[in-house]
């Protein structure tokens, strides 16, 4: 039997049984039932897994349980709060910044946390902060002025 | 599946939050397959409390047909698009349709559906006329209730007036709403998949969660044309919960977690046995040369060739190449059977939920009434998944354990091995141009690899011959539809060559183009993307790197300019700018059509510059995003995108038009840049270093 391992998902404490070296996106799908996150490529490449460990973006694909063992993971589940999208939801809807939608769980995740540092980023700083988030139906344009919209509506601190 | 499961099944897998009246759950009006059906009721319910549902065997692959869909039947039936619950691509439910591909939504489907809505209006004021006792012209009819004009208190519902139940009236042919008064059409309209898609609800196949699920992972030999000859599954058997399904040549490990499946599958040793093809990506142009050559035969030929050769002052010979490109979909393909009661449930991400019912049922050996597939949202189509082979082996796999959900979920190398390749090409071209600079004087084309399925645009021409092979199996790898299959490959062949021609000559590109042209429609197009990009042509290469190309589908046309920039000490190709004017006739979501535009111009940056399948005998060498290059955010271009006005043509369909031209821009925009030609898509950094070097001194 696998030891316990306890984090806090989406502000709620939660303890699972999986070995610690389980990748973190099937403990999330698998185990938790949370299937918001998706799975492109297993390999770090795409982005499409991308969660919040401790608000930083990586890749739930290539981050082991026992890597956010006691820390705060936020998925795309986790980001409306009381019925309410979050700013960056809410852009992406506006925007009709998706076409299949497989990329923009994890397109919102890593602009949510590059927002939270940089509110006011350059349209060059966002390029580059979501470059390693592929989105094969090219709805790249709509998410860029997503990003930037939201940036602008927050004009500094979050 | 018993009728409460039924139900179940609709609210959780289905494409739509839907309502759950008795009319919604009905079965569909039986349709025979490959027709439409004649009954408005097979499209559309209106439940008992009076929301209306639309079942359309179409899928929601990202292009926006649910939203698009709605607004044609809330136009029709005087509702917001919201109000209309879509029910898409579940073969019990919908009627038959064809697959969700070729741009054929909104030329085929559309106006049934819209014929079927224009019927259902027309017999819902029919029978309000009824109950309320007053003519239908005296009535008005706005969000699901009908009222007298003069006396606004007389009013009833769609959902009193039907009840729930089927309408029995029928009126024949009944015209949609004139142009002048829709108010849906033409509109921006919120897509009806937002919502379900930024909060990580919408449920794609691999999302599902039905308790007892086992993921099954197949074994797959290292190359083409190899097969399972022996394997020994001990080690995955020691695996607590691996069961091991072997039928044949055909191995799958399967386990409760989908992670366990596939490090349990590695545990088995396969040897393999077969040939595997004698040739890779360098030769594979020459290989389908010399393949297609006996079996060239002339599609089409008009004119003396020879004569015009004669006539012509300028003569140009290109050979245009493409490689193998995979639709490399977001989503791997990825599906889940469930063999119950002797019939076989399929949810799967699928473009084609009617052909791909008949694949199954014929793999299986099973009766078209015996299999039902229910697409879930689909993550990228692009023609990939047109075909269902994951659904085929989950459907295998459940048929041997019954009751079992069984979930095939490709991982990206196998999606990449396994996809139908956009077909690597050759097109040869001599071409000739008069001494004015105004007369093609002869074009002859040659393909291998492709059809010569949209080679010819609206261009005069005095003298054409075009050669295609019927040579069937002419490619080691497995090909498919790739998004506007055959017509990119001879666009970037003709845009390339007429691009060559006008340079050599001393024309300019556009200049050359207006003398070919004679269709007004083209022209104006034409004109309208110059003027928009701001562009003052002059014979290439000017140094400026501006590209123009021009592709037809159907009859929607495109004319695309691209602005590039060149680094020549490494070969780079930038995208800078990139516009496309698209006249598909009248633009029914114009938020939805700029999109597709939007879409196809990035995904093609990728065609164009980076996405090759490399391979060798029957290994494919790209196994992941590493080496298989798609755009990222730093390749897109500032893109800009044009519609001309023109209701009167039926609307012709957005996703493949977008596409055509875009390589062929791009190249003709490398020639402007710095004089190279580059002749082979992708056109990477090494190959326009090498177009680089052929350039002569001056
Ligand atoms: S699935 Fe994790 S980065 Fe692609
Ligand atoms: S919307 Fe399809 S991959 Fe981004």
């Amino acid at each position: 039997m696998d030891a316990p391992v306890s984090f806090v998902l989406n502000g709620k404490s939660v303890t699972v049984q999986s070995p610690r070296d389980r990748m973190l996106v099937w403990v999330l799908r698998d185990e938790l039932g949370l299937t918001g996150t998706k799975v492109g490529c297993e390999a770090g490449l795409c982005g499409a897994c991308t969660v919040l460990v401790n608000f930083e973006a990586l890749p739930s694909c290539s981050t082991t349980l026992g890597d956010v063992a006691g820390k705060s993971v936020l998925t795309i589940e986790g980001l409306a709060r009381g019925g309410k999208l979050d700013p960056v939801q809410k852009a992406f809807q506006d925007h009709h910044a998706f076409q299949c939608g497989y990329c923009t769980s994890g397109m919102i995740l890593t602009a949510w946390a590059f927002l939270k540092k940089k509110p006011k980023a350059s349209r060059a700083e966002i390029v580059e902060a979501m470059e390693g988030n592929l989105c094969r139906c090219g709805a790249h344009v709509r998410i860029l002025e997503a990003v930037e919209s939201v940036g602008k509506a927050m004009g500094g601190a979050r | 599946m018993k009728r409460r499961s039924f139900l179940q099944g609709v609210g959780a897998g289905a494409l739509t939050l839907f309502f759950t009246g008795p009319a919604g759950a009905a079965p569909i009006v039986p349709t025979r397959p490959g027709a439409y059906p004649e009954d408005f009721n097979a499209f559309l319910k209106i439940s008992a409390d009076g929301r209306v549902g639309c079942f359309v065997g179409k899928t929601e692959i990202g292009q926006g047909a649910m939203t698009v869909l709605a607004m044609l039947v809330a136009e029709e039936l005087e509702l917001d698009p919201a109000q209309v619950d879509m029910l898409m691509g579940d073969t019990d439910l919908c009627p038959w349709d064809l697959p969700t591909g070729g741009s054929l939504t909104m030329w085929q489907t559309a106006p049934v559906l819209r014929g079927a809505a224009a019927e259902a209006r027309a017999v819902l004021l029919g029978m309000a006329s009824k109950a309320l006792g007053a003519p239908v012209a005296s009535l008005a009819l706005k969000d699901g209730a009908i009222w007298v004009k003069s006396a606004p208190k007389r009013r009833t519902t769609f959902g009193e007036l039907v009840k729930g139940q089927k309408m029995e009236r029928h009126l024949g042919k009944v015209k949609p709403k004139p142009l002048a008064e829709c108010t849906v059409i033409g509109r921006r309209v919120p897509r009806k998949d937002a919502l379900p898609k930024v909060t990580g609800a919408a449920k794609y196949a691999g999302d599902l969660r039905f308790p007892g699920t086992l993921h099954a992972c197949v074994l797959r030999p290292p190359a083409h044309g190899l097969v399972l000859a022996t394997a020994d599954t001990a080690a995955a058997e020691r695996v607590p919960g691996v069961r091991i399904v072997r039928d044949g040549a055909f191995l799958a490990v399967l386990h409760p977690q989908p992670d366990t499946a596939r490090k349990a599958l590695a545990l088995v040793k396969g040897t393999f046995e077969g040939t595997e093809p004698d040739v890779d990506d360098g030769r594979i142009y020459q290989y389908l040369l010399d393949k297609a050559a006996p079996g060239q035969r002339v599609v089409s030929s008009r004119g003396d060739l020879a004569a015009g050769e004669k006539r012509a002052a300028t003569v140009v010979e290109g050979e245009y190449r493409n490689a193998y490109e995979s639709h490399a979909t977001l989503e791997p393909h990825t599906s889940v059977a469930k063999w119950e009661e002797g019939r076989m449930t399929v949810w799967s991400c699928t473009q084609s939920p009617f052909v791909l019912r008949d694949e199954v049922a014929t793999a299986l050996k099973l009766g078209q009434d015996k299999v039902r597939i229910i697409a879930q949202f689909v993550g990228g189509g692009f023609g990939g998944k047109l075909v269902g082979p994951g659904a085929v082996e989950a459907a295998r796999i459940a048929q041997k354990i019954p009751g079992v959900p069984i979930q095939v979920a490709w991982n990206r190398e196998e999606d990449l091995f396994l996809d139908g390749y956009r077909p690597a090409a050759v097109v040869k071209i001599r071409s000739g141009l008069d001494a004015a600079r105004g007369g093609i004087t002869f074009w002859d084309s040659i393909v291998a690899g492709v059809s010569q399925g949209e080679a010819e645009f609206p261009y005069e021409m005095q003298a054409t011959r075009y050669q295609a092979p019927a040579v069937p199996g002419l490619h080691p790898l497995k090909i498919g539809a790739w998004r506007a299959p055959n017509a990119h490959t001879n666009a970037f062949a003709r845009e390339s060559q007429l691009d060559a021609l006008a340079a050599k000559a001393g024309v300019d590109p556009v200049t050359l183009r207006r003398r070919l042209i004679n269709d007004a429609r083209v022209l104006r197009l034409l004109d309208l993307a110059v003027e928009t990009f701001g562009w003052d042509p002059a014979p290439g290469p000017t140094g400026r790197g501006i590209g123009l190309a021009c592709g037809a589908w159907r009859q929607g046309f495109v004319v695309a300019l691209a602005e590039v920039r060149v680094d020549k000490s490494t070969g780079k190709v930038r995208a800078q700018r990139f516009l496309e004017a698209v006249d598909v006739g009248l633009v029914v979501n114009p938020d939805g059509a700029r999109q597709q535009v939007e879409g196809a111009i990035t995904m093609c940056i990728g065609q164009a510059l980076s996405e090759e399948i490399r391979f060798k005998g029957g290994r494919i060498l790209d196994k992941n995003f590493d080496t298989y290059l798609l755009p990222r955010f730093s390749a897109i271009p500032r893109i800009q995108v044009v519609f001309p006005d023109n209701p009167g043509m039926p609307t012709q369909g957005i996703g493949e038009p977008p596409v055509v031209p875009v390589a062929a821009a791009l190249a003709n925009a490398v020639f402007d840049a710095t004089g190279a030609r580059v002749t082979q898509v992708p056109f990477t950094p090494e190959r326009v270093l090498e177009a680089l070097k052929r350039v002569p001194a001056k």
